[in-house]
């Protein structure tokens, strides 16, 4: 108890006497914040991206494509397949017909609003009339639904933010097709917000695909007759697919990229925290030889050695917190929600999507300020308590 | 000169504050050589692509195929040197994770449009003699541990071949090319593809076109498409160069983002030795007025604080960025996930210059006041 009181008043003293150390303070305080606002923003770019592939696809769909392909691009199903897997069990049916869409996934390109000398490969998805009730999160936002059988398209949100001549009204001329856009849809954040809709027959004729299609989009009865539909389809001899859960799918698409961007945040976060702690390291031996007459003399009076080492300690913990709630602050409010598009390389086109700073890399953050800290205060600490007391009372 | 030993003697003053100013120095232009080295990653190496060469794709988009019989026709078109041409084929090596651009190729036209690819000769031999070759760059080889005359298989995502399921090769050759060239890629024989393939169908991917007067490459670009416009199939010219432009805009702002972390990071640590400086002079205060006092200027005192500064600031940072070089010659940690992985020469410079421009405003605030230092203040003050 008495220790407690010891160290806590030796604390409150340097605390109270920060202000009079601002600059060199400083150093210790932007470093770690400079550290938590890089490690904290590049983090919220892989959150924000894997939080759009994963929040798309849902549990109760199914994704059929042909078996090898890696993703809607580099499939191809042709029209006879397609009917034969329109008849498969554990499909949820309207009457008699089963409820699915087949699609074609081609690119189309168009400029991005932020580089418009430059054509980006923008997804162009062709839907069957059921593709809408299919996908229940989808709501027109603008505009209205395209007529199946004309070159209407509709856009979603993320496409129309983030590349030109995509608002209702606009015409996109694409090698000799035309599609007038006609309306702009929500998927709640999904991937598919970044693509462009169309009708799937008018699409086979533009992108001269005969009868084929690259998927299919099946609802399932309930979530849990998947197996059913992916024993019968793997065990019919006239198809060679692959099925997966929708949810699953876009899962799998978001590895990449997410670990490219974790690993580079990682790394730079890392080396830069060493960088920071050297700063710290260099404030808190400041701090400690500017008072090194107030610690001796403490020390002469009969404080603890070890109350000295743990309030050098604490203050340096201080800095490191204001340092990672700044940090963490200017994270939040320069980039949470700031909206982006980069290329998909499984699919090879773009995907939209906004910066996530959430509680999770905030309180990440912080932890790690901290740590900074402690780890920069160490050294001082040590100097602080090995202070010759004689020496130091004499110092000017 | 004379005047060093007195500089060096200053620099140490405070060993432990020295070293530790200079260890985050180091630290910053680590950081900084790696960041440019990602940034220039994600700029593909737009920088060494060739001006020379023009690309063609398909007007609607880059996935949609070119018919074969385009090459004869672009052969005749005056000022051209030679056509070739490339088809995607998107195969997987074991496993989705091991990406790596695999390409279908005409093999003698192709290693004449590009001659910086280096070949030993009788591998290039090899590689034309044999239906199954293919050619690979050495970043790659290395990845996989392949040497020439492995047999690899690759599971085709686009094309199935004929029979069975996956696609056989043997490695016929290894090439290696300067820096800043993607060492990444896996060339094989288009014929290869077009004879055992289920769907392939006397298209290709996209055309490379080399002209003999890179100057002209705007018009003959506008020649090509009016060649084919109105035909079932219009094409898009761009020179090489414009085309992985446009490949590396479309990855996005992480160039950028990367620009804006290594200029926190150079502000950051700018800032450890500006007030590093700033505390050193300001305790030397009486020791500079001493100076004054045995007739030094105030033009030499800003010299020695200066030159203090600027040698820590460039010690510290020439370490860091030659630390941050000798790792990329390593190559890159991520196993193939960036495939140009070098630190330009360019950005070295604009690092040295940095280091200039960090030492000096690091040591001019103190050294001005040093500078104007009255002798009789700085004497009373203690």
């Amino acid at each position: 108890m008495f220790w407690l009181r010891q160290t806590f008043a030796v604390l409150v003293l340097n605390i109270r006497t920060i202000p009079s150390r601002l600059s060199s303070s400083a150093v210790a305080i932007v470093g770690i914040a400079g550290v938590v606002v890089v490690f904290v923003s590049v983090l919220s770019i892989a959150s924000g991206f894997s939080a759009a592939m994963q929040g798309s696809g849902s549990r109760g769909r199914a994704l059929v494509m042909r078996s090898g392909a890696d993703s809607e691009m580099t499939s191809g199903l042709s029209g006879a397949e397609v009917d034969i897997i329109r008849q498969a069990p554990g499909l949820a049916r309207d009457g008699q017909s089963g409820v699915v869409s087949a699609e074609l996934y081609v690119i189309v390109d168009l400029a991005k609003k932020s580089a418009p000398t430059f054509s980006a490969n923008v997804p162009l998805r062709g839907i069957e009339p059921l593709g809408m009730a299919l996908r229940p999160e989808v709501s027109i936002v603008a505009g209205r639904m395209f007529q199946f059988g004309t070159n209407e398209v509709i856009a979603g949100r993320g496409a129309s933010g983030q590349f030109v001549n995509l608002n209702v009204g606009d015409t996109i001329a694409s090698g000799q097709n035309r599609w007038q856009v006609v309306g702009v849809f929500e998927a709640d954040g999904a991937v598919s917000e970044t693509e462009v809709w169309c009708d799937a027959r008018t699409l086979q004729g533009a992108y001269r695909r005969g009868n084929t299609y690259q998927s299919l989009l099946v609802s399932l009865e309930t979530p849990d007759t998947f197996d059913t539909f992916r024993d019968w389809l793997t065990t019919n001899p006239q198809l060679n697919v692959s099925i997966r859960r929708e949810n699953e799918y876009y899962a799998g698409q978001s590895q990449t990229l997410t670990r490219l961007i974790q690993t580079v945040g990682f790394a730079i976060a890392g080396l830069m925290g060493i960088g920071a702690v050297f700063g710290a390291i260099l404030t808190m031996y400041t701090a400690v030889s500017t008072r090194a007459r107030e610690i001796a003399t403490l020390r002469a009076l009969g404080f603890d050695t070890s109350s000295v080492i743990v309030s050098v300690l604490a203050e340096s913990m201080v800095l490191g917190a204001i340092g990672g709630v700044l940090g963490g602050a200017a994270a939040y409010f320069g980039f949470n929600g700031y909206e982006t598009s980069t290329i998909n390389f499984q699919t090879f086109s773009q995907v939209a999507f906004a910066f996530r700073v959430t509680p999770n890399l905030l309180g990440l953050g912080l932890f790690y300020a901290l740590t900074m800290g402690l780890v920069g205060g160490l050294l001082p600490a040590l100097r602080a308590a090995r202070l010759p007391i004689p020496s130091a009372l004499r110092e000017l | 000169m004379k005047f060093l030993p007195l500089i060096w003697k200053n620099i140490w003053r405070r060993k432990l504050r020295t070293t530790f100013t200079l260890l985050s120095i180091f630290i910053a232009f680590l950081l900084f050589g790696i960041l440019m080295t990602i940034h220039n990653s994600f700029a593909l190496g737009v920088e060494i692509a060739g001006l020379d060469r023009l690309v063609l794709i398909n007007k609607v988009s880059l996935i949609m195929p070119l018919p074969y019989a385009y090459q004869a026709r672009l052969q005749s078109v005056p000022g051209v040197d030679l056509v070739t041409h490339s088809s995607w084929f998107n195969g997987i090596y074991q496993d989705p994770a091991n990406f790596f651009a695999n390409i279908a190729v005409d093999p003698e036209p192709y290693l004449k449009v590009y001659p910086e690819f280096r070949v030993p000769p009788d591998q290039v031999k090899a590689w034309f003699e044999d239906r199954q070759g293919a050619l690979v760059g050495v970043d790659l080889a290395k990845r996989f541990g392949w040497k020439a005359g492995d047999r690899v298989p690759l599971q085709g995502t686009i094309y199935r071949p004929k029979s069975g399921d996956v696609w056989e090769f043997n490695i016929s050759g290894i090439y290696d090319a300067p820096d800043g060239v993607d060492k990444t890629q896996f060339f094989f024989h288009y014929d290869y593809l077009d004879e055992n393939s289920t769907v392939a169908n006397g298209n290709v991917g996209w055309y490379i076109v080399k002209i003999a007067d890179g100057s002209r490459a705007v018009e003959m670009s506008r020649a090509f498409d009016a060649m084919f416009e109105n035909s079932s199939a219009e094409t898009k010219t761009t020179t090489e160069k414009g085309f992985v432009e446009s490949f590396a805009k479309q990855i996005g702002d992480i160039g950028a983002i990367m620009i804006a972390v290594s200029t926190v990071v150079l502000l950051m640590f700018g800032l450890v030795a500006a007030s590093t400086m700033a505390q050193s002079v300001r305790e030397r205060t009486s020791e500079l007025a001493v100076l004054k006092t045995l007739g030094f200027t105030g033009p030499a005192i800003l010299a020695l604080v200066l030159a203090e500064s600027l040698f820590i600031v460039c010690l510290g940072g020439g370490l860091g960025l030659g630390l941050a070089w000798l790792l990329v010659q390593r190559g890159d940690p991520t196993g193939g996930l960036l495939s140009v992985f070098v630190l330009p020469a360019g950005d070295v410079w604009l690092g040295a210059g940095l280091m200039v421009a960090m030492g000096t405003l690091a040591g001019l605030m103190p050294a001005v006041s040093a500078m104007q230092l009255k002798i009789t203040d700085a004497l009373r003050r203690n």
